[in-house]
């Protein structure tokens, strides 16, 4: 394997971790507050369906992503009615919503488009452009680290370095804010908050249309900046995968952030070879896919360290009366 | 007290539940300029019109029995058994590797065997996930979505490998012709009725019979008081003696073997080899099948029975109409959405009217509550 290989592989990782990192930190918002979200794969898929069909349709990317993120927060207000306003089982909302979304993408791409669920391949102005990071060019000549920085980490979408930005913003809103404190208390114990006179209800529904803007990303990514267009079920288990690594990271968002770069490298490494030859084992392309599930199995069972969720998720919030 | 009478808690709130999921698919119906009544017809008629479409409906259904007892089970012990799924698949593997290990000469020597089976490999796949739920406390929710996950890249795996049939697709041979079992219309022809072709099979029987035991286990068993103790409380379960970890191993096992056993159906009563993906989501039907059906046998069933004409009636509704046969996911959607999570939405105001029209004249002699 020559350097070059290895410089791909890490572009495509880093293409493929950027929607996985979305809805990690969406998904690491909602549960921190307290709401188990398992729906984050279908609000990926609406998101990725409504960019793509506005991209499509406008001409513009940025008309497509701003649907996108409102589809996702349409889910997510449905969601925070049902386990929020209405107390129901936020497991039971998540699985569907997953549904919906699967369900509504196929049958409105059907009726808009009539081209077999998916929408017309996204061209131009449709799509979102490279970004060059600036000197990349410059850099370039330099051994080893040039390659690197102007291969690899530069010439991406804006949507990647948006993801890559959020990991410090997600970081600094939750742990260095009087709202992220209030945010992680909710998820730890409600009843607390609700003493100190901050509304438990207000708290969990920002968390939640904050997983849902995030989600939103994610899905506009997938569908305008890692492929041209929608295509069904195109998220193919990247919100669980996402799910995964939340857990693998405890719930942090920079372990968030390394949690997905492995994952989207396993994904990267699975797409390019059929299987891996490794002096004297051959690891077969299933195990690869398979391996995040593997992993977080192992976290969870908290044989390599323990991952412990917040403590009030899942449950709903009944005021004392 | 109780703040709704028996009757409404079993039968009102659900089929109101049930009316706004189906109310909410017609205007999606209209969204994407379709007579919504006329959609409805076509599945009605597509799904129990004839001989043919009963006899797919009740092929689906018994799909979605098994799933839909293996969701209920887990759920009485207050478990979340969300991988019905992959439990379901590696179960086809059972039944495929029974079905495929022995020249069967007769499909009722064959039949117990792939049952016994299917029940191993789908209980053994649910066993890991209950295991580290009972000893390690990792949620079963997660760690059961995962294991759908690895079942279906394993299956990949064996199937571009070990179990590939020589020829293109990653498909095992096919079984033994003495693992075919009797379809309805075999069955029926011996009484001289013809009954449409369809996949429907003997199965439906055993589907039956399962759910029929299930009642059994769960009301009238020690075990089954012991699940159902656990999943109302769990301290209260444990001062009576009830060993937590038992139950959630025993729970999720017979929850894992119901899943497995959907390939008997599937696997050994409609493809008659191994593919991919044979349970095609049928393993999350459960969910909303158990949920309509309250988790309780009879509930399962007519609720399983609902879904399999909904499945059929979609096939039809994509042959007659430009509607894709995705409409039925939505529908299921949002009858997952209506009956499980927005259950308190009509419930509540439901409690309300009943709280202020119902209880204005107490029975002479009833206990004060």
């Amino acid at each position: 394997m020559d350097f070059l290989t290895i410089v791909q592989i890490l572009d495509s990782s880093i293409r493929l971790a950027t929607p996985l990192l979305l809805a990690c930190l969406a998904g690491l918002f909602s549960e921190r507050a307290g709401v188990f979200d398992i729906g984050l794969e279908g609000k990926m898929l609406v998101a990725a369906f409504f960019s793509a069909a506005i991209a499509a349709t406008t001409g513009s990317v940025w008309l497509g992503l701003l649907a996108g993120v409102a589809a996702s927060l349409v889910f997510a207000a449905i969601h925070g009615l049902a386990s929020i306003t209405f107390r129901g089982d936020q497991l039971i909302s998540g699985v569907a919503l997953n549904f919906l979304a699967a369900g509504t993408t196929v049958l409105i791409a059907q009726d808009w488009f009539a081209q077999g669920a998916r929408t017309p391949a996204l061209t131009g102005a449709a799509r979102f452009a490279p970004i060059d990071l600036p000197f990349a060019d410059a850099l370039s000549g330099i051994p080893l680290l040039g390659p690197l920085y102007a291969q690899a980490l530069s010439g991406h979408t804006i949507l990647v370095y948006v993801g890559l930005l959020a990991v410090p913003a997600t970081w600094y809103v939750l742990f260095r804010t009087r709202f992220g404190l209030r945010l992680r208390a909710v998820g730890e114990n409600p009843g607390a908050v609700d003493t100190a006179g901050v509304s438990v209800i207000r708290l969990r529904y920002a968390a939640v249309l904050i997983c849902g803007l995030l989600c939103g990303l994610a899905g506009a990514y997938l569908a305008t900046g890692l492929a041209a267009g929608f295509t069904q079920d195109m998220t193919a288990g990247r919100g669980f995968i996402a799910l995964a690594a939340l857990i693998f990271a405890k719930w942090r968002p920079w372990y968030a952030l390394w949690a997905c770069l492995l994952f989207g490298f396993l994904q990267a490494v699975s797409n390019r070879y059929s299987t891996i030859d490794l002096w004297i084992v051959e690891i077969p392309n299933a195990f690869v896919i398979a391996l995040p599930y593997i992993l977080t199995v192992v976290i969870l069972a908290g044989f390599v360290g323990r991952a412990t969720p917040p403590r009030a998720g899942g449950v709903p919030y009944v005021k004392e009366r | 007290m109780e703040k709704l009478p028996r009757w409404a808690d079993i039968a009102l709130v659900p089929i109101l539940n049930l009316l706004l999921a189906l109310i909410v698919s017609g205007i999606v119906v209209a969204l994407i300029g379709q007579n919504p009544f006329e959609a409805m017809r076509i599945m009605v008629d597509g799904a129990v019109g004839s001989t043919y479409g009963w006899g797919y409906t009740l092929f689906y259904a018994t799909n979605f029995i098994f799933t839909g007892l293996a969701v209920a089970v887990a759920f009485h012990a207050k478990l979340f058994n969300i991988g019905g799924e992959g439990q379901a698949q590696f179960g086809s593997l059972g039944v495929a590797l029974v079905c495929l290990a022995v020249p069967w000469p007769h499909w009722t020597l064959a039949l117990p065997a792939a049952i016994l089976g299917g029940a191993l490999f789908g209980a053994g796949w649910a066993a890991i996930p209950a295991y580290l739920q009972a000893r390690r406390g990792s949620h079963i929710v997660i760690t059961t979505i995962m294991f759908n996950f690895i079942a279906s890249a394993l299956l990949v795996y064996l199937l571009v490998g070990i179990l590939k049939a020589p020829g293109m697709a990653p498909e095992t041979a096919r079984f033994p012709e003495g693992a075919y079992l009797p379809t309805a219309r075999d069955i029926f022809a011996v009484i001289g009725v013809d009954f449409g072709y369809s996949p429907l099979n003997v199965t439906f029987l055993v589907a039956l019979l399962a759910a029929w035991l299930v009642w059994l286990l769960l009301w009238r068993t020690r075990l089954g008081y012991e699940i159902r103790a656990f999943g109302h409380s769990e301290p209260a379960a444990l001062y009576a003696g009830i060993s937590p970890f038992r139950i959630t191993m025993l729970a999720m096992l017979i929850s894992g073997a119901l899943a497995g056993l959907m390939a008997i159906n599937a696997v050994m009563g409609e493809q008659q080899r191994l593919l991919q993906d044979n349970v095609l989501g049928a393993g999350f039907v459960g969910i909303a099948v158990a949920l309509m059906g309250r988790s309780h046998p009879v509930g399962v069933l007519l609720a399983a029975i609902l879904f399999g004409a909904l499945y059929q009636g979609g096939a039809e509704l994509e042959f007659e109409t430009s509607v894709p046969r995705d409409m039925v996911v939505v529908i299921q959607a949002l009858v997952i959405l209506f009956t499980g999570a927005l259950d308190g939405m009509t419930r509540s105001p439901l409690e309300r009217v009943f709280l202020r029209f119902g209880r204005r004249a107490p029975e002479p002699g009833a206990p004060a509550e």
